[in-house]
């Protein structure tokens, strides 16, 4: 059997951390390509509902990324999401879903170095982690299997 | 209790007959022992019917939402500090709420009771702090003490936030912190054992919805569980769907919640869903020092925030 690929869901704000992807796109920063990349407004957007929707259609792992605090491009989402992460980072692992799952970061659009290798950091932990088992509703055979 | 009785019948005939109230929410006899239901008296003789004991277990705040009239509310501590919430959240306003403080001595668990009773309850008398239950194995004879739910064993705030007119004096607060035995025990397994531990729990769950209904906070006009663009939640009791839908209400609680008890003492199925909600609670108020309800000024935990909160989980 050939190595896990996770695959990990990750919600750029618009202003901030999408414009670092971009960067370390045209620097050639490089990091495997296990993302998938949703642009949001901002990451106050982010609602835990998307989080635990991701997860059950089967994702590895989430990695949330928006503006430094203070840089807000809405002046103050970012304060609001933080408190918001918080508690579903407890929430989800308090029902057992592993820390090394959910990633958080504040990237901004200068940062491309950072962002390849906070993307480096978060693929290759939850590549550790293995498949996803929890929060999918139809398990795969392997998993089932397994 | 008696004189809990009285006073709050008294109160509320006044309130109605001066027309200061067009209604006031309180609790009359359930049609089964062991059980009070909540009551709307509208005329003053309606207000003779309101009783209050051990078993007023549901939260009656969950009444007052987007009320338009002016409201009498019997309410006990967590009751008060729900319609502190629900006056932040803009549901009602503060003019509108005439509050009958009720100083409280704590709910009885419906399940203590029946366990005590061995069966159905057939009658149930409590006196002085004494309670007795009737089932056909006989009369038992227990202290109300140890019968308590047991977020009202933990409870914090007894006596009423807000109370306009207070149907006896406060009563002294038997706890100074909180109690977070249950949920530390939780956090300390690992994660596989949490998901197990919270499959079993959840296990028994048929989605009757018992515990949103009878919540305080849950009366958004189309609840997340009913959205189907995009669908965020099966329907049915699939144990992945169950587990997103306990998962998001808790989530929704956050910062809201008054450990008032309701959605256990409402759930047919005796499922502990205050371990999830209490886990937000718990959170809240070691991040922020936040406790729910307290006051009608300050925003609540997920509304407000400061320069510097906690991050240390953030890259």
């Amino acid at each position: 059997m050939t190595e896990f690929e996770p695959k990990i869901i990750t919600f750029l704000c618009n202003w901030c951390s999408y414009g670092a992807a971009d960067l370390a796109g045209v620097s050639r920063f490089q990091y495997p390509p296990n993302m998938r990349v949703i642009r949001v407004p901002c990451s106050g957007r982010i609602s835990p509902k998307m989080v635990l929707a991701a997860l059950r259609k089967g994702v590895d792992g989430i990695w949330v990324s928006g503006c430094h605090p203070g840089d807000c491009h809405y002046i103050e989402g970012n304060y609001y999401a933080r408190r918001k992460f918080t508690l579903l980072k407890e929430l989800l692992e308090f029902q057992g879903i592993e820390p090394g799952r959910i990633h958080f970061s504040w990237i901004s659009s200068a940062e491309g170095v950072k962002f390849a290798q906070v993307a480096n950091e978060v693929i290759s932990e939850v590549k550790k982690l293995g498949p996803a088992k929890h929060f999918i509703k139809c398990a795969p055979k392997e998993i089932a299997a397994a | 209790m008696i004189n809990y009785t009285e006073n709050i019948r008294k109160i509320s005939g006044d309130l109605l007959k001066s027309g200061k109230v067009d209604v006031v929410i309180g609790y009359k006899k359930g049609t089964l022992p062991g059980i009070n239901e909540p009551f709307l008296a509208r005329t003053p003789e309606d207000a003779q019917k309101l009783v209050w004991d051990s078993q007023c277990r549901l939260n009656l705040a969950n009444y007052l939402t987007n009320r338009k009239e002016n409201v009498g509310i019997v309410a006990k501590g967590c009751d008060s500090r729900n319609i502190a919430t629900h006056i932040i959240e803009h549901r009602v306003t503060r003019e509108q709420v005439t509050v009958i403080g009720v100083p409280c001595t704590g709910m009885t668990d419906k399940n203590k009771l029946r366990e005590l009773a061995g069966g159905e309850i057939t009658a149930l008398t409590e006196k002085d702090g004494i309670i007795t239950v009737t089932s056909r194995h006989g009369e038992k004879t227990v202290e109300k003490q140890d019968l308590l739910q047991s977020n009202c064993a933990n409870c914090l705030h007894r006596n009423p936030v807000i109370n306009d007119i207070p149907c006896a004096d406060p009563v002294p607060e038997i706890n100074t912190a909180r109690n977070d035995a249950e949920i530390k025990a939780i956090e300390a397994m690992s994660p596989a054992d949490k998901w197990a531990f919270f499959e079993d729990l959840l296990s028994t769950c048929t989605r009757c919805y018992a515990c949103k209904n009878a919540c305080p906070l849950c009366y958004c006009p189309t609840c997340f569980v009913d959205e189907s663009r995009p669908q965020w939640v099966g329907k049915g009791d699939d144990p992945i769907d169950v587990r997103t839908y306990h998962t998001l209400r808790a989530f929704h609680c956050a910062g809201r919640c008054t450990d008032c008890g309701a959605c256990e003492a409402a759930c047919p199925m005796n499922i502990k869903v205050r371990l999830l909600t209490g886990k937000m609670e718990k959170s809240c108020f070691e991040r922020y020092g936040w406790e729910a309800g307290l006051n009608t000024e300050v925003r609540p935990a997920l509304d407000t925030f400061t320069l510097h909160d906690p991050e240390e989980f953030i890259k």
